[in-house]
Parts: C-alpha cells; structure tokens; sequence
C-alpha cells in the first residue's frame, strides 16, 4: 500500500461540464497510486475552513501523473474550487479509500449503474474495465436530473450506456432501476456510485438478478484516514477495526460489498 | 536547549501531544508523522465494552472549526490491550490512554484492565464528553461528582491521572481544584464546546445528534483563557488544547500556564501539525534564547 500524503498539486485545466458540475485536472504524483473508486481530500485556501473535501476521482492517468475529478459546487469550499485557474496550486490529501474490485469482473457480465454526482467515479471503472477486456460484457446504466447528462458521451465509448432521467427529457423517464427494468438488463457484478436511495435500489435489484454488488457510499467525513470516526456505515457483522457494526467510509470503503451492510 | 517536560514523575521529550480522538491509536497518523518525534499519542477513548457511537451524519464543519458527534465509538478495552498497545509500544514516545466510561465502576474496570500494562505511561480520564448521555459529562459538570470520581480513579490506578475537563462549567477553576483536591496528578482542558448547526434549507439539524463538540481554531481564545484561570488555581500540572495548529498557538498555552499542549482537530487539516509544531516550538526557543521550555511555562506578565 503507498503511503497517503498531504502535497500541493497543480490544477492544468477546468471547466464547466453542465450546470454546477465541474471538470477538473490536477498534475499530482500520487495519480500513480490511483485506482478506480478512490477519492482525494482537496484542501480550500480559504482560512476560515478546517477539512479537506473528499472528492471521487473520474479518471487518472498514471503516466502523466494526472488526476480529473468532476464535482459539483456543494457549498463554500466546492465554490472556491470553481474559481481555481490554470497553474493554481492546491493542497490534496490522497489516496484515499479502497475502490472499486475490479477483479470481480473476470469473465463475467457487468453492469455499472451511475446517479448524479456518483457518476464520475465511474468514467475511470468503465475505462480500466475496458482496457483490460477481462469482462465477459459492460453494461452501463447512468442516471440524471434532466438532459444534462455530464460524462455520457465519454461512457459510451466503453460499453452499451443506457440513461435514465427524472424528467424523461433523455432515455428512461424515471431511476436508474427503472431503466434496467425496461432493457432487461441482468449482470453477474454490478459496481454502483449514487445517492443512498439508489444505492439500496441497485443492492435489492442485485439480489433480484442474483448479481454480486459493490456499492461506494457516501458519508460526511472529517479525517479522511480512518481516524476520527465520523463516516461510519452500518456493517451486518462485527468488523475488524471497530467491533461495533461501524465500518470507517474513508478507509475500508468507500465500496463494500452491498452483502455486508445494513443500508 | 532543553524541550522535555516533566509531568507526574513521567518525563516527555517535548511539550506536544495528540489530542484524545483525533489521532486514532497512533496507527492511522503513522502513515503521515514519525510517533517517534511526538512527546506522547494520546489515544481515542477507550471503555471496557465496546461501544458503537452516535448515528451519523457525525460531523459538520462550521466557521474555523468543526463540529463532532462520534460519541465515544471504541472497540473496547480488550482490543485496545490486544491490537493498539502492542503498536505503540514499537515507537519511542509516551503513551496515555483515554479513557471513558457510563459509570464510575465503569472507568474502574478499565483503569484496572492497563494497571499491568508497561507501554501506558499515564491515563487520562474524560469525564467531560459532551456528545454521551450517560456518565462522560455528569462527572465533569460538578465539582463534587469530579471529586468522587477522580478519588474513586485514583484508588486504582497504577499510573499517574489525568482528569480532562470540561468547558462547558460556570467555573473552570472550581472543576480544576475539585480534581486537584481529589488527588488527580494532572488537568487537561478543554474539552469541545457544545454547539450547533442547521442547514437553514433543509430545515434539520447538521450532525444527527443535533449538538456536537466544536473543536478547532475558533475556540483557542476560551481555551486559553480557561488553562490561564485553572493554572492559577491549581498547582498540578495542565495539559492544554483547544484550538493549537502549530508552534504560536502551543506557545501561547504555555504561556498561560500549560506544560504541554495537545493538537487536535488541526490534525485533520495537516496531518504534519504536530510535527510542525514540535519544529516552530524549537525555532521560537532557539530565536528567544531560551534554553529551556519550562522557563515558559506561566510566564505571561
């Protein structure tokens, strides 16, 4: 395992990428220990805030030591990110968590179901599914509020993507679960990223479909490095670390095995 | 020049230390500082059963600080003798263990539980948890109740006390004497302040156990102010925190009457805090022409 730090990294491009959702790329070495599902703490400048923001990694790029990392505006801190212009540097806190097994795809059917600003971390999962051509099939189900469907030009370049929108302006009017439904989609692995609701939908649906979940939860987190207990989530057994049901988000997820949790 | 302070018998290479529930067991911050290089890990509190903590959402930030909610969540005394003690006692610093409890028998259970063990070199007790309904903050609310718990402690513990008190009193330094009068070897202050946040446009409270603990910079000026009060109210030794992230602010508590300083919640923005610290604390003596720390110890005119 790297060792995590705390370094200045530099920001080489961003820009807008649909309302409030930012695109951004850092030059950091430690994109050389990135996987995909794991996220980064970035660090506002403004004084009068104390904690990192953990941010999921869209894409990295190993031999370029970059990172992206598309978000949305959220509050204050998010808001100063915005603003950063090429060349800005900004303290990050990384790597952090454990991503998503990508092991568990060999010659197996994947589906990977993506709602709203848990899309992002995704892009990179799908890329390095891809890449190494170890499933047997990718299919992609990705979730919006509206036509603004960030990031699903760049999905279907690796897999059969299907959308999903509340307002039914694009693809499946309606929730992610509800368009696997109208396409019939079954999988063996499905690696989801979303908000809570969504999440407990895809760990029913898997077991419906008999599929294996990993889910990346989401929980406010002070530390970032399993220290200060914050971003627990509910475990069905007895974990190692806190003996309590209390699984640390930061450092044994963000991704579980649906199976393991009370969600 | 000399930066080792001396507290109960137990000396530490330098003033700095980790402030209880913010550095784990040492183990998750090792990955950032050298434990060597600290003056004592003090430890997240630990029980004598497991204990699972408030629900979540846990922690909020808020303006130069943040709020928390964790309510004490351990794995318990056996795992802390088993898994956390083992770890530290590869490094060369002090170890104290926090250590908290529901009732007095409680504490008594785990004080007893490290009396046989080497690697802890004190222990301090937090009677001032303001996130537990239970114990924790009765004790630490009333100076009588401090007294019965600290003499009641004191009876079983092989290593030197530390009561760690609460902001949250009307008088500081009638919870200092209390712990004082009791036979409690040292102080630590302060504890979180109560507070809360609310999310004006969802209309609910921040954190699930709607107040928390606010740590962090905003509350240094009532930490110092309140280990300035009990430093001269007491002559046992104070352990000071509440707001340090880095050698200025250390300084400043030293000079109001503390022996040694702990970082807290700094440590979740900079994981080096306190190796900065320990390293701004070696610069000021050495542009002051001080030779030793303790000459800054409640020198403030």
């Amino acid at each position: 395992m790297p060792k995590k730090k705390k370094i200045a990294a530099e920001v080489i491009s961003q820009k807008v990428l649909a309302e409030g959702i930012m695109d951004l790329k850092l030059k950091t070495v430690l994109a050389e220990d990135a996987n995909p599902g794991q996220f980064i703490g970035i660090y506002p400048k403004n004084k009068s805030t104390l904690l990192p923001r953990p941010i999921s990694i869209c894409e990295f790029d190993k031999s370029e030591q970059t990172l992206r990392i598309v978000y949305r505006i959220a509050g204050s801190g998010t808001a100063e990110f915005a603003l950063y212009d090429d060349n800005t540097m900004v303290d990050i806190l990384g790597i952090l968590g454990n991503g998503f097994p990508t092991d568990k795809a060999d010659a197996k059917d994947v589906l990977i179901i993506g709602g709203g600003i848990g899309v992002p971390p995704l892009l990179g999962l799908s890329k390095e599914l891809f890449d190494k051509k170890a499933a047997k099939s990718v299919k992609m189900v990705m979730g919006y509020r509206n036509a603004d469907t960030f990031l699903a030009d760049e999905f279907s370049k690796y897999g059969d993507l299907y959308i999903a929108t509340e307002d039914g302006s694009v693809g499946t009017k309606g929730n992610v679960i509800d368009a696997c439904r109208e396409n019939g989609i079954k999988a063996d692995v499905i690696y989801a990223c979303g908000p809570m609701p969504m999440l407990r939908g895809v760990a029913s649906y898997a077991k419906e479909i008999s599929a294996k979940a990993y889910i990346s939860l989401e929980e406010r987190m002070a530390c970032g490095v399993g220290a200060c207990l914050g971003c627990v989530c509910k475990t069905k057994n007895i974990d190692e670390h806190s003996h309590v049901n209390n699984a640390r988000i930061c450092t044994d997820g963000p991704v579980f095995d649906a199976d393991d949790l009370e969600i | 020049m000399n930066t080792s302070v001396n507290i109960a018998g137990v000396e530490f290479k330098n003033p700095v230390m980790t402030a209880s529930g913010t550095f784990g067991s040492g183990m998750e911050y090792s990955e950032f500082v050298d434990l060597n290089r600290l003056g004592a890990v003090v430890t997240k509190g630990v029980a004598n059963v497991p204990w699972p903590g408030n629900p979540t959402p846990r922690v909020a930030e808020v303006y130069g600080g943040m709020l928390n909610a964790i309510g004490l969540q351990n794995p318990g005394i056996d795992v802390m003798i088993e898994r956390d003690l083992p770890f530290l006692k590869d490094y060369d610093t002090k170890v104290i263990v926090n250590v908290c409890g529901k009732s007095t028998q409680d504490y008594v259970d785990v004080v007893e539980r490290l009396s046989d063990e080497d690697s802890v070199h004190m222990l301090e007790i937090n009677v001032s948890c303001p996130n537990v309904k239970e114990g924790g903050i009765a004790f630490g609310q009333n100076p009588d109740a401090l007294y019965d718990i600290t003499k009641e402690i004191k009876k079983h513990a092989k290593q030197p006390i530390i009561m760690k008190l609460s902001p949250n009193v009307t008088s500081i330094s009638e919870m200092a004497k209390a712990a004082e009068a009791a036979g409690s070897d040292a102080i630590s202050l302060i504890n979180t302040i109560t507070g809360m946040k609310i999310d004006i446009y969802k209309k609910t409270f921040a954190i699930a156990n709607k107040t928390g603990g606010l740590s962090g910079p905003a509350i240094k000026p009532v930490a110092v102010r309140m280990v300035y009060e009990a430093s001269r109210a007491v002559k046992i030794p104070i352990i000071g925190m509440g707001g340090i992230c880095g050698a200025e602010d250390a300084i400043e508590f030293m000079l109001a009457g503390a022996t040694a300083v702990a970082v807290g919640a700094m440590n979740f923005h900079d994981p080096y805090a306190t190796i900065n610290t320990i390293e701004g604390i070696e610069r000021y003596l050495s542009e002051q022409g001080i030779e030793d720390i303790n000459d800054i110890i409640g020198a403030v005119k």
